[in-house]
């Protein structure tokens, strides 16, 4: 069992690791809330009040840790694993965010739960968005779509807003990228369609891995029809990470890798914009 | 404005009044009431503004090689012979067939006067560290035959408040240059000319004939009779400029002229740290609304008058000491004007002008000066609000204050003095105080009273605390009494600084235009509020171990145990170290008020610090929340650098929970926030900002000073000073230009927190 620390942990873009040793595998952690207890204690990374780019308006953004995507351009790969992050209360977490829900209201802003990846820990997350909702607050997860089956409709019911990052519509492609399969995403992306939830989609363009003109249009072609889709967002691939591979051991493979200049970068989201989506 | 039928009403200045809605500021000094009455806000937006005149570019353009000598020199020229006053210098010009309105402190541009009423070891301090020579005759004068503010102070100190400065914990007070703070109501002599306010004065001084002659009673006179005696020096003064300042300004041309008019004798008698102007854009905006009406005066004339004056509010100079520009980099003055808020029966100031002050930043580029001031209210139209955000963004150049939260104290008619400082324009006055050292008092709870880096002693010798660990009841205890010493000590230096300001140094042309009977107010301040909060929260939730010298002095600290690497820090919105900071600005300002004032000032209290910041941080050792000695503290209410790490919200909540009702003097906030790089549109990026004034001040937050830039251009300005001349940042309390600044104070900029949006 881990030692509970505190959610002031420091600003989002420190480096954290080994903060809960005991804390089990991302890959074992079995967090749906279907037994009452579960869902409150978690491991997070960190907090960032004041966010333009999760979102619509001002936002909070907390970051959950573990992830079981294994992205070769992450950013935050001290997110990966539950081991590295802060082990906390659902409670203490929703505290937190009461002390910003005057002024995120006013600022039509909310709360954003990103990481890591949301749905390792469904009903820790489940908790905080039900208790946002509560206190009118929009909500919004960030997430790959990969544990999308896991999530099931009381789950969704919090949730105003996905941002769903859609790394590749190419099977291998995804695989070489992320290290896992890319069916559940397009499973969950057309399971929100259905839904009608809004979307957010997210496309890292990330020169020589996913820039490749194919398979921006098969993102492009995949949620063109889904109505449901409000926006196409195509962020730029930062070095802001590197250190943290660095720090961690971990072998890098973008050191030499350059953010897209701004030709390319509009040449993608002109791509999107003519298959019929709403990009910027 | 409404229009009356021109029925023939005997009012006294009756033609240059045409027009006018009458009222009580008719018959008695009451400019309030005159722009209540007269003034058109306006709600549009910005597309009606013109560009700058022909003439205005002439004479920018005459300017741009003193700015730039300026930046490689220094102090560029200096009268060291003539004691500034009114009369003092010969008319001076810049290019005088361009120049529409005119006036210079001497009889050149840039050339600076030298006020030894002050103290003549300050001016030949400042002489020398500008390589100019000292003028014997004035040594003479100031050392024989008059007497001056410095040398009184210095008579009334105690050897306690000597130790004081010397140690740092007291420092940076008015007791060696001019005390400022004081904003003329300057609009007077435009609305009335010197004749009716001569009138007027002699009104009041005749009203205290019958009183009986206490030693308040006799000072009285003599000041009415020294304001007089101004008042015709500054007639006389006109006429140098060939103009009739014994009558009301008749056009709008004259309006703005004999406002800085009475501006520039302000500056020309007394150089006081921040001589500001006061609120003059709505109230000259009536003026111009009449010329525009009669046809005698179309939008480019208008905006001709703002430039040409704002070119002259850029150029105001005083000489300092080296010691001075230290604690004041860069120059500054604080010409501060306000545009905007709402009256009181919340109706908006805006008016066009308060859009043409704010255009001089486009037209003239960034600056520092005239420190225009938003006050802002969440009721001011969306155009105006709009406008002065994308102005922030291109130019980083103003600052905004809560006109909701400082209209129910000081009303719709105030000014702000300095930076932060609320005062009712011609009612009130203030004893400027600037701040002392909260964090080495701190220190000083903890060393019994020595100084942690001479090992003097410097406050009566308390018991220190002797423990390993330290017990945050026991600190707090000892932190109380020693904040109680502090505070008497410095209601005491204030009392003898400000005694001896009215007596040697007194600022006849500002009280001028003042009524008689105003509110004084004595302005202390604190400095070091981040860093205590931060202290006191690291003892309460952490392990802080002491580590003594051999003598037992506590010279370090360490934060240990379990909650070391959780202590909750200032500036995250985070309740159990918020209340901390919150509670010191209530407590220190209680232990102010025991104290009795030099004329019965009421006591108020600012959290800013100027560039004193990096001044005192430099004399405080190392404090309990891991701050090393030497470093700079965070400046005004700022949180320290980088600690405030969970974005701009939860640090400005924090900000906004300190209590403005116990820091009625300001309290001073700098964001820095990097320009945005996203794929939301302009709109949005504005939309988001309005709504975050809206909320920040909703929430209890008093001001905002705020620079919309990055990290990088400021590192890249100090590497290549020339790339960037105008390049403009806010810091505590009031904007510089960037390069102007000492490279420590740059460094201390650039190492402060960017927030990546906002």
């Amino acid at each position: 069992m881990s030692a509970i620390g505190s959610l002031e942990t420091g600003s989002r873009h420190d480096l954290r690791v080994g903060l809960s040793p005991d804390a089990p595998d991302e890959g074992d952690f079995q967090d749906d809330d279907k037994d009452d207890g579960k869902g409150a204690f978690g491991y997070v990374h960190s907090y960032e009040s004041s966010s333009r780019y999760d979102g619509p308006g001002l936002r909070i953004v907390l970051f959950m840790s573990g992830c079981l995507l294994r992205c070769s351009y992450c950013h935050n790969p001290d997110t990966w694993h539950l081991k590295d992050g802060t082990y906390v209360s659902a409670q203490a977490v929703i505290d937190r965010l009461a002390s910003f829900a005057t002024a995120l209201r006013s600022l039509d802003g909310g709360l954003t739960i990103s990481g890591g990846e949301v749905m390792v820990q469904l009903a820790f997350t489940g908790r905080i968005l039900a208790a946002a909702k509560q206190m009118g607050l929009h909500t919004a997860i960030e997430t790959s779509g990969f544990l999308g089956d896991r999530a099931d409709d009381r789950y969704l019911s919090s949730i105003d807003l996905v941002l769903l990052d859609i790394k590749s519509s190419d099977p291998v492609t995804y695989k070489k990228v992320t290290g896992r399969d890319l069916a559940p995403t397009l499973r969950f992306a057309e399971r929100l369609a259905e839904l009608r939830k809004p979307v957010w989609v997210r496309f890292t363009l990330v020169p020589g891995l996913t820039d490749d003109p194919a398979n921006v249009e098969g993102i492009a072609r995949f949620i063109a029809p889904m109505k449901n889709v409000e926006w196409v967002e195509v962020q730029p691939f930062h070095q802001l990470g590197a250190f943290k591979w660095k720090a961690m051991n971990l072998p890098y493979q973008h050191a030499d890798t350059l953010a897209p200049p701004p030709e390319l970068t509009k040449r993608v989201i002109e791509q999107f914009r003519h298959a019929g989506c709403h990009a910027r | 404005m409404a229009r009356t039928a021109t029925l023939a009403r005997t009012l006294k200045d009756e033609s240059c009044w045409r027009d006018f809605v009458p009222g009580t500021w008719s018959d008695t000094i009451d400019v309030r009431d005159f722009i209540i009455r007269n003034v058109t806000p306006f709600e549009g937006d910005e597309t009606f503004l013109t560009g700058p005149s022909n003439r205005t570019k002439a004479v920018w353009a005459k300017l741009q090689p003193y700015f730039r000598e300026e930046q490689k020199k220094g102090v560029l020229a200096v009268d060291a012979k003539t004691p500034s006053t009114m009369l003092a210098h010969k008319a001076g010009y810049i290019d005088q067939p361009n120049e529409i309105i005119v006036g210079l402190q001497t009889d050149e541009p840039f050339k600076r006067a030298i006020f030894p009423y002050g103290g003549l070891r300050m001016v030949e301090a400042g002489l020398q560290a500008a390589k100019f020579e000292a003028d014997p005759q004035v040594h003479e004068a100031f050392t024989k035959y008059r007497k001056t503010h410095n040398d009184g102070v210095f008579d009334a100190y105690t050897p306690e408040i000597m130790k004081c400065r010397k140690s740092g914990i007291i420092t940076g007070l008015p007791d060696a240059y001019g005390r400022g703070r004081i904003i003329g109501d300057y609009r007077r002599l435009a609305l009335y000319g010197t004749d009716r306010l001569i009138k007027a004065k002699k009104a009041e001084r005749a009203q205290i004939d019958d009183m009986w002659p206490t030693d308040e009673v006799i000072r009285q006179r003599e000041e009415l009779a020294e304001q007089i005696r101004a008042l015709n020096d500054l007639a006389e003064m006109g006429k140098l400029y060939q103009c009739d300042l014994t009558r009301p300004a008749a056009n709008a041309h004259e309006a703005v002229q004999w406002t800085y008019l009475a501006y520039l004798g302000a500056i020309k008698e007394a150089n006081g740290a921040a001589m500001s102007i006061g609120r003059i854009s709505s109230f000259l905006d009536i003026y111009i609304e009449r010329d525009l009406y009669e046809g005698t005066l179309n939008e480019a004339g208008a905006q001709e008058l703002w430039d040409q004056l704002v070119q002259k509010l850029r150029i105001v100079r005083f000489l300092r000491t080296p010691e001075y520009d230290a604690l004041f980099s860069g120059d500054p003055y604080w010409a501060t004007e306000c545009v905007g808020g709402m009256d009181i029966d919340g109706r908006p100031l805006v008016t066009r002008s308060s859009y043409r002050m704010l255009h001089t930043l486009t037209n003239l580029g960034p600056a520092p000066e005239p420190n225009i001031t938003v006050l802002w209210s969440r009721h001011l139209p969306d155009n105006f609000k709009r406008y002065c955000i994308n102005v922030s963004k291109r130019t980083s150049s103003l600052q905004y204050e809560n006109d909701d939260l400082m209209r129910p104290y000081w009303g719709d008619d105030y000014g702000i003095a300095c930076c932060v400082s609320a005062m009712k324009l011609g009612k009130q006055m203030q004893f400027f105080g600037a701040r002392v050292n909260l964090a080495k008092c701190l220190l000083y709870a903890i060393n019994g009273g020595r100084d942690e880096m001479s090992g003097e002693q410097v406050a009566p010798p308390a018991p220190p605390i002797t423990g390993e660990v330290l017990d945050y009841d026991e600190v707090t205890d000892k932190f109380d009494h020693m904040m109680e010493w502090l505070a008497r000590t410095y209601v005491h230096a204030m009392n003898c600084i400000h005694y001896m300001h009215d007596k040697y140094f007194y600022e006849r042309l500002e009280m001028a235009l003042h009524d008689r009977d105003i509110l004084r107010t004595m302005a202390f301040g604190i400095a070091g509020l981040s860093v205590v909060a931060d202290s006191l929260a690291a003892i309460k939730y952490a392990e802080v171990r002491v580590i003594r010298d051999d003598t037992g002095l506590a010279i370090d600290y360490r934060i240990e145990g379990p909650g070391a690497n959780a202590v909750p820090q200032y500036g995250n919105n985070d309740d159990r170290v918020d209340r901390i900071a919150a509670d010191l600005v209530t407590r220190f300002m209680q232990k102010i008020r025991k104290h009795p004032t030099y004329r019965n000032a009421t006591h108020t209290q600012s959290v800013l610090t100027i560039t004193s910041n990096v001044v005192y941080g430099k004399h405080t050792g190392n404090t309990p929340d891991g701050r090393r000695k030497g470093e700079p503290f965070g400046p005004g209410a700022n949180p320290m650098h980088g600690r405030d790490s969970h974005g701009w919200l939860a640090s400005c909540l924090s900000v906004a929970k300190l209590p403005y009702k116990d820091a009625l003097d300001g309290i001073s906030y700098t964001v820095s926030v990097a320009p945005q790089k996203a794929h939301l549109s302009d709109k949005e990026l504005v939309d988001g900002a309005v709504k975050a004034f809206d909320t920040y001040f909703d929430q209890g937050g008093f001001h905002m000073n705020l620079n919309v830039i990055d990290k990088e251009t400021l590192e890249d300005a100090m590497k290549n000073p020339d790339k960037y001349p105008q390049l403009t940042i806010r810091v505590s309390g009031y904007a510089v230009n960037f390069v102007r600044l000492t490279p420590d104070q740059q460094r201390d900029v650039i190492s402060r927190t960017f927030h990546g949006q906002i």
